[in-house]
């Protein structure tokens, strides 16, 4: 590795993966995008400690990672506010910190979200497989050996930019109001399988999330969506994306995520791209409903959302 | 949904995703029609195009919808494919992929030669006697859907599906046959095995197999007719 080691883990937590912003280009073998599930969270830690927005991070869920820094490290964690700790000391989300050799990062405890990423000055750096670093969990390669984090292990960063100043971000500007969560969808590809009742059902009700989640998809409950009558169960295979809906036979609807590349369920809806980096925040419990959109919002919003998250940092990012 | 006169239609997944439908049935003529499409696309490399993934009968186009409109984008791809001869398909490579069937390679096999009314040796000699088309690679990095298999093998999946299938292993289900290229879970019946790695991360190119290829099993083991 070429990297210096920066970070030794302590403890891994329920789940610490390193990710960036995914893979592109080969889900014609069948290869997942993987990635940081809030991929929001990861950019703005990534441009905190002056980083490239694609750099890797650690992405970490709900609670228990502990880590000892090695070497004087800029770093930020951003996303959910897992009761980060600096030796100790409340540590500030969504801020650059100057941390020193010796001292130890904790995640306490969920106070509100599901997953926080940590950025280090460098990067994580692990090497590149099919053009990223993040870790595909399923397939056992990416990231660190492949796999998630365990004690003992050891990540290097890559070289830190030269140091700019010190900048805060503004949460509020990316948007996380929830929970309750409001996910604003498209219709489609294949909402044809719902009739008024069906799409109705959909965005009146209140579902909860399944303890069953984690990153391969966020499980409904509480009530069925049901299909028109006649509706096939099963499509022919189609490549997927983060986002969609899909509706299994039972009724409750999977909001899959970024570790599937095809499958053959129909997919009534898709989440829109502006609300994707909440879906890395909703924990199981939390109540969902949804809320229609057209095509030209929803590329409307995505447009104000990416000008509010660069307006979003003091001070300003160059250029 | 927008359908167009030559059959083409395109349903958004999302505002930074379209699915590109060349037809409705898994068919060889439409899925050529999806690989050619990949290949123009490729070749036409538009920014702001992040990510083509095909499928049986449908290109999945994923863009960024702040560098390319999205009503442009249907627009740009229907033009393209409605050019005369585009995006000819170089000829299918073969590949044959030698297989241990039956026994501990292919625990399934008795049972679908009992359930088919055939002996073991019949379901090889028709397993090994078709050339299969690889229609897409999916569900795990590397996994081909092959078809067709012949009717006599078809099968629907097992009622429960195992949740460790060994990698290497050949499986057929329905009117599909494949190959597990790493441990997973899976419904198919496994009747042999094959030594040749289908997918490694760190191999170039990482897939052995492509959409388009054609494939054929060879029986290694010799079984005695």
């Amino acid at each position: 590795m070429a990297g210096a080691p920066t970070l030794e883990v302590l403890s891994p937590g329920i789940l610490t993966t390193v990710q960036d912003l995914g893979r592109s280009g080969y889900a014609r073998w069948g290869v997942a995008a993987s990635g940081a599930v809030d991929a929001l969270a990861a950019r703005a830690a990534n441009r905190l400690v002056g980083n490239p927005e694609g750099s890797a991070v650690l992405e970490t869920t709900l609670m228990g990672l502990r880590v000892r820094v090695l070497r004087d490290t800029r770093l930020a964690v951003c996303g959910g506010d897992l009761g980060a700790k600096l030796d100790g000391e409340t540590l500030p989300l969504w801020k650059t910190i100057a941390a020193r050799a010796g001292q130890i990062l904790s995640f306490t405890g969920p106070c509100w979200g599901l997953r926080a990423c940590l950025a280090v000055g460098g990067g994580i750096d692990v090497p590149e497989v099919l053009g990223s670093r993040s870790t595909n969990l399923a397939s056992g390669f990416g990231g660190l050996q492949g796999r998630a984090l365990r004690k003992g292990d050891v990540l290097a960063a890559g070289e830190p930019q030269p140091s700019g100043p010190e900048r805060e971000f503004d949460p509020a500007a990316a948007g996380y109001e929830g929970p309750p969560w409001r996910l604003r969808i498209l219709w489609g590809p294949q909402d044809e399988v719902l009739d008024e009742q069906g799409r109705e059902r959909l965005l009146g009700a209140v579902f909860t999330v399944s303890p069953d989640s984690d990153r391969t998809g966020i499980r409904l409950e509480g009530t069925t969506v049901p299909v028109r009558p006649g509706a096939p169960d099963s499509i022919i295979s189609e490549g997927i994306i983060a986002g969609a809906i899909q509706l299994p036979a039972d009724g409750r609807p999977i909001i899959v995520l970024a570790e599937t590349a095809s499958g053959g369920y129909r997919k009534p809806a898709t989440v829109i791209a502006a609300d994707l980096h909440k879906l890395g925040q909703i924990m199981p419990g939390d109540e969902v409903r949804f809320a229609a959109v057209t095509l030209e919002e929803a590329v409307a919003l995505l447009r104000g959302r990416e000008e509010a998250f660069r307006a979003a940092f003091r001070p300003p990012l160059p250029g | 949904m927008n359908e167009a006169a030559d059959g083409l239609r395109f349903r958004f997944m999302g505002e930074r995703s379209v699915l590109v439908e060349l037809g409705d049935r898994i068919e060889p003529a439409t899925n050529r029609r999806v690989h050619r499409l990949m290949r123009l696309l490729e070749q036409e490399n538009w920014s702001g195009v992040r990510e083509l993934s095909p499928g049986y009968r449908s290109l999945l186009v994923v863009f960024d919808p702040l560098q390319i409109d999205p009503a442009e984008l249907t627009r740009r791809i229907q033009a393209l494919v409605g050019r005369p001869a585009a995006g000819k398909l170089p000829p299918a490579r073969r590949i044959t992929l030698p297989v241990f069937y039956g026994g501990e390679h292919g625990p399934d096999l008795p049972e679908v030669a009992r359930r088919l009314g055939m002996t073991e040796e019949g379901v090889i000699r028709l397993h090994t006697s078709v050339t299969y088309r690889v229609y897409m690679i999916g569900f795990t990095p590397g996994f081909p859907y092959l078809g067709e298999l012949p009717e006599e093998l078809a099968l629907p999946r097992r009622s429960t599906p195992r949740t460790r299938v060994p990698k290497g292993s050949v499986a057929i289900a329905q009117r599909q046959t494949g190959v597990y290229p790493v441990e997973s879970p899976g419904g198919w019946h496994l009747i042999g095995w094959t030594p040749v790695e289908l997918f490694h991360p760190d191999r170039r190119p990482a897939c052995l197999l492509e959409m388009g290829d054609e494939v054929r099993f060879a029986a290694v083991d010799a079984v005695e007719d």
